[in-house]
């Protein structure tokens, strides 16, 4: 846990940290003064219980949840840094002694709060199947190959700007038995903390233009259809490098925060 | 099909794409546009093994740490039968209830305890069970002038969770502290106990059922 890149707060004085924004501080009151983070749309996450994927059914709670209020341990968070990171993590058709086969592609985007402020120095990790569909995973024995030089697993932090990029290969459709004949869209699984236990994410990239979104319950438990665009990342070919790499971008977006109340009107921003 | 919204939407297949540029960071304090949609969950899947395991990812605290407790349980579902594929994620203050983090407004201060973490994280193993080294968080101050109780947040991950599923553990010998706790007293009397982990030999014992008869407080946030 490194915050080398953090400016203490003032104990006497609300501050407003350069780099994140935050704006947390005692009032003269001497009340804590906490961020307040957005709560979203009821569509944007998908419901716990979503029969059509019949996964949910054994695991998703039947009890309503209860609203936990957020004080200091939903808005704090790991800052993981740097030590979590090797040199080739962000490569992921450099981690064997040969290249895996496949499509060579580059994903790269920004993590935004939902501001519109980059999350600078933040972990970003993704896992995927190989070109073919299949996970490097015991469980996974699907007959389709495994590539010996290829792993299917990333790391790395997002710079100043919240941007971050990726190579590795485009994953195959990956076969499951959820229903008859059915096909999981191709998709990168992406985990993110940001900067609060609030805004932790785990979620999918998918691809423009998928053919198989039509049957596949996991991408279409998001019931707003603007959000679940969302998930979808485009081609960018200003970042496809010749005779190299197609390129696509994903931006992610974590929960934004309220206005930070200030006592008898107090504005110190 | 590419037409940009006012209102900052993403276009179709685009994903947001925002431009911060104009807004000078030493005002960024409040963002004045109208707000980003949040990109939605996802199931971690089957494989998050691959993705998510870390050596150390158990250690709240390294091996060797006077005091360390582990913390270990069981996770089931609604037939009662064990989940291997989950993954078990927990943050808390450290032993003096301090935050190493910009946002606690008393200060970020770095942890009393050498290689203290805050964060720890299991898989499942095949009989469903998750295991953390940590040490024992100290209460925390409410905004309010209340005082919350020592307590770990926990997300549940698996392959069946379309989102993350929010708990919290608390401390079966700190009484007095959960009867003041403002959550736990907000949770139907009956169901508080699925909230408090039970004692065991090197620390504490704390199971997780998903669905059914005892089925755990889960929350948003």
């Amino acid at each position: 846990m490194t915050t080398e890149h953090i400016r203490s707060a003032d104990p006497d004085l609300p501050t407003v940290d350069a780099a994140t924004g935050s704006t947390a501080g005692p009032t003269r009151a001497g009340r804590l003064v906490l961020p307040r983070y957005r709560h979203d749309d009821p569509d944007t996450h998908p419901p716990l219980l979503f029969p059509d994927y019949g996964s949910t059914n054994l695991r998703a709670p039947k009890q309503p949840l209860a609203l936990l209020p957020q004080r200091l341990t939903e808005v704090t968070g790991p800052l993981l840094g740097e030590g979590r990171l090797g040199d080739l993590d962000h490569d992921l058709t450099r981690q064997h002694a040969g290249e895996p086969l496949g499509q060579r592609i580059i994903v790269h985007g920004r993590v935004l709060d939902g501001n519109g402020r980059p999350v600078p120095n933040t972990l970003v990790e993704i896992w995927q199947p190989n070109a073919a569909g299949r996970y490097r995973h015991a469980v996974d024995n699907w007959p389709a190959p495994l590539d010996p030089n290829f792993t299917g697993v990333g790391r790395t932090l997002t710079d100043a700007d919240g941007h971050y990029r990726f190579v590795t290969v485009q994953p195959g459709a990956y076969p499951w038995r959820n229903h008859p004949n059915a096909w999981r869209p191709a998709h990168i699984h992406f985990s993110l903390f940001g900067q609060a236990f609030t805004q932790r994410l785990v979620t999918q990239m998918y691809f423009p233009g998928d053919p198989l979104f039509f049957q596949d319950p996991v991408f279409n438990s998001v019931r707003d259809p603007l959000a679940r665009e969302r998930l979808i990342s485009r081609y960018d070919h200003s970042v496809t490098e010749p005779e190299w790499a197609l390129g696509f971008e994903f931006d992610l977006v974590l929960r934004g925060r309220e206005a930070t109340p200030f006592e008898d009107g107090e504005d110190d921003d | 099909m590419t037409e940009r919204h006012t209102d900052l939407s993403p276009t179709f297949g685009t994903g947001p794409a925002v431009d911060t540029s104009a807004e000078p960071a030493a005002t960024a304090a409040l963002a004045p546009t109208p707000p980003l949609g949040s990109t939605p969950a996802q199931t971690v899947g089957p494989y998050l093994h691959i993705g998510l395991l870390w050596p150390d990812g158990p250690d709240v605290v390294p091996d060797g740490t006077p005091g360390a407790i582990w913390i270990r349980g069981q996770i089931f579902d609604g037939a009662g039968e064990a989940v291997p594929d989950a993954l078990v994620e927990t943050w808390q203050a450290d032993p003096d209830g301090r935050f190493d983090h910009p946002d606690d407004p008393r200060g970020a201060r770095p942890p009393s305890v050498p290689g203290f973490r805050g964060f720890g994280r299991s898989a499942t193993d095949p009989d469903g069970r998750y295991e953390i080294r940590t040490l024992r968080p100290g209460a925390l101050p409410g905004p309010d002038g209340e005082t919350e109780a020592p307590h770990l947040n926990l997300s549940i991950f698996a392959r069946g969770l379309l989102h993350r599923l929010v708990t919290r553990l608390y401390f079966p010998d700190e009484e007095a502290a959960n009867a003041a706790d403002p959550v736990l007293g907000s949770i139907d009397p009956a169901r508080r106990a699925t909230l408090v982990a039970r004692p065991a030999p090197d620390g504490f014992r704390f199971d997780i059922h998903l669905q059914g008869p005892d089925e755990t407080v889960f929350f948003a946030v």
